[in-house]
């Protein structure tokens, strides 16, 4: 494996903003989308690929000894393919098929059409437990490899992530970093109104997590965060990374009264404000 | 009279014995192969691999979804996963998982549920996996095994071990007679007519081939004929044996320990009408959750007896 690609943070929180450009383009193009639930993420997708975090392999994405980056909040894709994108692993026009019929780049991850895809999500809950599995799988083979899985605050509403994070303590998954991507709001209002499940960080040390809580949108915090959690020998690491929805826009979304703006698109006009504020 | 006893079989082990042993006996073989349990483990035998090979034994506590889940996730790192439970725990609890996990991305995962069908006994209605075929055939890409002896589990966790793709197999609580030898192949996809005739054929798996077997060797006494096939695999359906019982015999009787909703008879009807289409009865649990009670009992109870599935061959014969 090489070294991963390590930018200074001037050069991530440019990547950050290209990536974000990249968003807004490919789901106004598709007409559908979770543009806002994409764009909480950007700063932890960007530290991870670009930030010297994910040993990936682009000759041979599904590389045994690789580190594993699991988007279990599989409708926040957008980031991932521009992530992806802005990697070099796909031309911009491939991106832009986003929900197309015919191409790859579907509405979920699908793993069985993009080997990128470290897992075909989409239904909320799983992917910390498919990341266990691949964390105690490298454990078996030897191989210093660590998973990475990011989940939504509203997807910690299922019971499957509580029966995960018990047993990625029982195995001390050293190996394995969960990400909350806190942004505080879920398909139909804000978290705190629909199951309020705060705080998140009391209760993975309850369980035995190492715990941080972060500020998600300042690449500083989120660089710090991950080199931390990379350090945690003995147990697996939670990142509670406060963002927000729809966070380098927000000028643009703000105005149209929905703070939420859940699975929908920027329209034409809209995307063109929204440009060029990340310019 | 017990199961087998009319068509001279000995009673053996149950299925879910002689799988846990077949597990064990492929460890050293497969490396890569592991077990995810869902804290039930002493009852699927999947316990009898993890004490031999304990780091490759994960039990994940009373979870299914999550236990599903790892095993998708250790499949996708390259290994082979058996993830086990009771089947209806398995199959209902964790079907999104078994579809998202496994399913849809193609992982190369063994779903094994046992105690399945009614024949579990006393625990009741909650724990019998009677959906389990039905849910496990939903899914594309997904093969379904249930096996009727010993000796065919043995033959079908090699079979499954070695398959590539996901493959759910069912086994059974109770012991159930000895109807395979070592010689007797087994295949996946293949069906294995255990007994020709040309009146009419009964088509079964699990529990139901030896009462089959049974039924056959008490008609044969009255002169009719039986063609006994073991549909031990139900997807991908081997329709080429279907068609041709329908072709030769005419006639058929599909039984299953299961509902009749989505299993073995459900099946072989849909290949029937569009290919030869000829009068079947079916010998099931129906549509209904049974109950506590002796396993004996609870199938004499719900209809699952040699002497329902004879007076299934006598009615589809006057039809």
């Amino acid at each position: 494996m090489s070294d991963p690609t390590k930018l200074s943070i001037d050069q991530l929180k440019d990547t950050a903003k290209a990536i974000r450009r990249l968003i807004i383009k490919i789901t106004t193009e598709a007409g559908s989308g979770h543009p806002t639930s994409s764009l909480s993420a950007v700063e932890v997708v960007t530290a991870l690929y670009f930030g010297g975090f994910l040993r990936h392999h682009k000759e041979n994405p599904r590389h045994p000894k690789r580190d594993r980056f699991i988007l279990s909040k599989g409708h926040a894709v957008p980031v991932l393919y521009s992530a992806l994108c802005q990697a070099g692993y796909y031309t911009f026009e491939q991106i832009m098929t986003l929900r197309k019929l015919g191409s790859p780049f579907e509405g979920h991850p699908n793993m069985k059409r993009l080997d990128t895809m470290e897992a075909s999500t989409g239904s909320l809950g799983q992917g910390l437990s498919l990341g266990i599995g691949h964390a105690l799988a490298c454990r078996l083979d030897g191989y210093d490899a660590h998973t990475y899985v990011m989940m939504g605050d509203g997807e910690m509403d299922e019971g499957q992530v509580w029966e995960a994070i018990a047993t990625a303590e029982k195995y001390k998954l050293a190996n394995l970093t969960a990400i909350v991507d806190q942004n505080g709001y879920q398909q139909t209002g804000a978290t705190k109104d629909v199951l309020d499940l705060k705080p998140f960080a009391a209760k993975f040390e309850a369980f035995g997590w190492h715990t941080q809580v972060i500020e998600g949108n300042s690449m500083e915090a989120v660089v710090d965060g991950l080199a931390k959690a990379k350090a945690v020998t003995d147990r697996p690491t939670a990142i509670i990374s406060q963002t927000k929805k729809g966070f380098g826009i927000l000028p643009v979304i703000e105005p149209t009264g929905d703070l939420n703006y859940h699975g929908k698109p920027l329209s034409k006009e809209l995307a063109e404000k929204a440009l060029a504020l990340l310019q | 009279m017990s199961i087998g006893e009319a068509a001279g079989l000995k009673l053996g082990k149950a299925v879910r014995d002689a799988f846990g042993t077949a597990l064990k006996d492929l460890g050293n073989e497969f490396p890569n192969l592991v077990t995810v349990d869902g804290d039930v483990g002493n009852s699927t035998r999947t316990e009898v691999f993890a004490k031999a090979f304990p780091t490759r034994g994960f039990n994940v506590g009373i979870a299914e979804s999550n236990m599903v889940s790892i095993a998708g996730g250790l499949a996708a790192a390259g290994k082979i996963p058996v993830v086990s439970s009771f089947a209806a725990f398995l199959l209902c609890n964790a079907f999104d998982q078994i579809r998202m996990s496994i399913a849809y991305p193609g992982m190369n995962v063994k779903l094994v549920g046992s105690h399945a069908g009614i024949s579990i006994g006393e625990d009741g209605a909650s724990q019998m996996g009677i959906e389990d075929v039905g849910l496990a055939c939903s899914m594309p890409g997904m093969t379904v095994v249930v096996p009727a002896d010993a000796m065919s589990a043995k033959k079908a966790t090699r079979a499954m071990v070695e398959h590539v793709g996901p493959v759910y197999l069912r086994c059974g609580r109770i012991e159930v007679p000895e109807i395979y030898t070592e010689e007797t192949p087994f295949v996946i996809g293949k069906a294995n007519t255990l007994r020709d005739g040309n009146d009419v054929t009964i088509i079964a798996n699990g529990l139901m081939v030896g009462m089959a077997l049974d039924a056959a060797a008490i008609l044969s006494k009255s002169g009719v004929n039986v063609r006994v096939i073991d549909m031990h695999t139900v997807k991908p359906l081997d329709e080429e044996a279907i068609v041709k019982a329908a072709k030769e015999t005419g006639r058929m009787v599909v039984t299953e320990e299961h509902l009749m909703a989505g299993g073995l008879g459900s099946a072989v009807a849909t290949v029937v009408a569009r290919t030869k289409p000829v009068p079947i009865e079916f010998v099931n649990v129906g549509d209904c959750y049974a109950e506590s009670g002796d396993p004996m009992g609870l199938l004499q109870k719900y209809g699952l007896t040699t002497e329902a599935i004879i007076a299934a061959v006598n009615k589809v014969r006057s039809r």
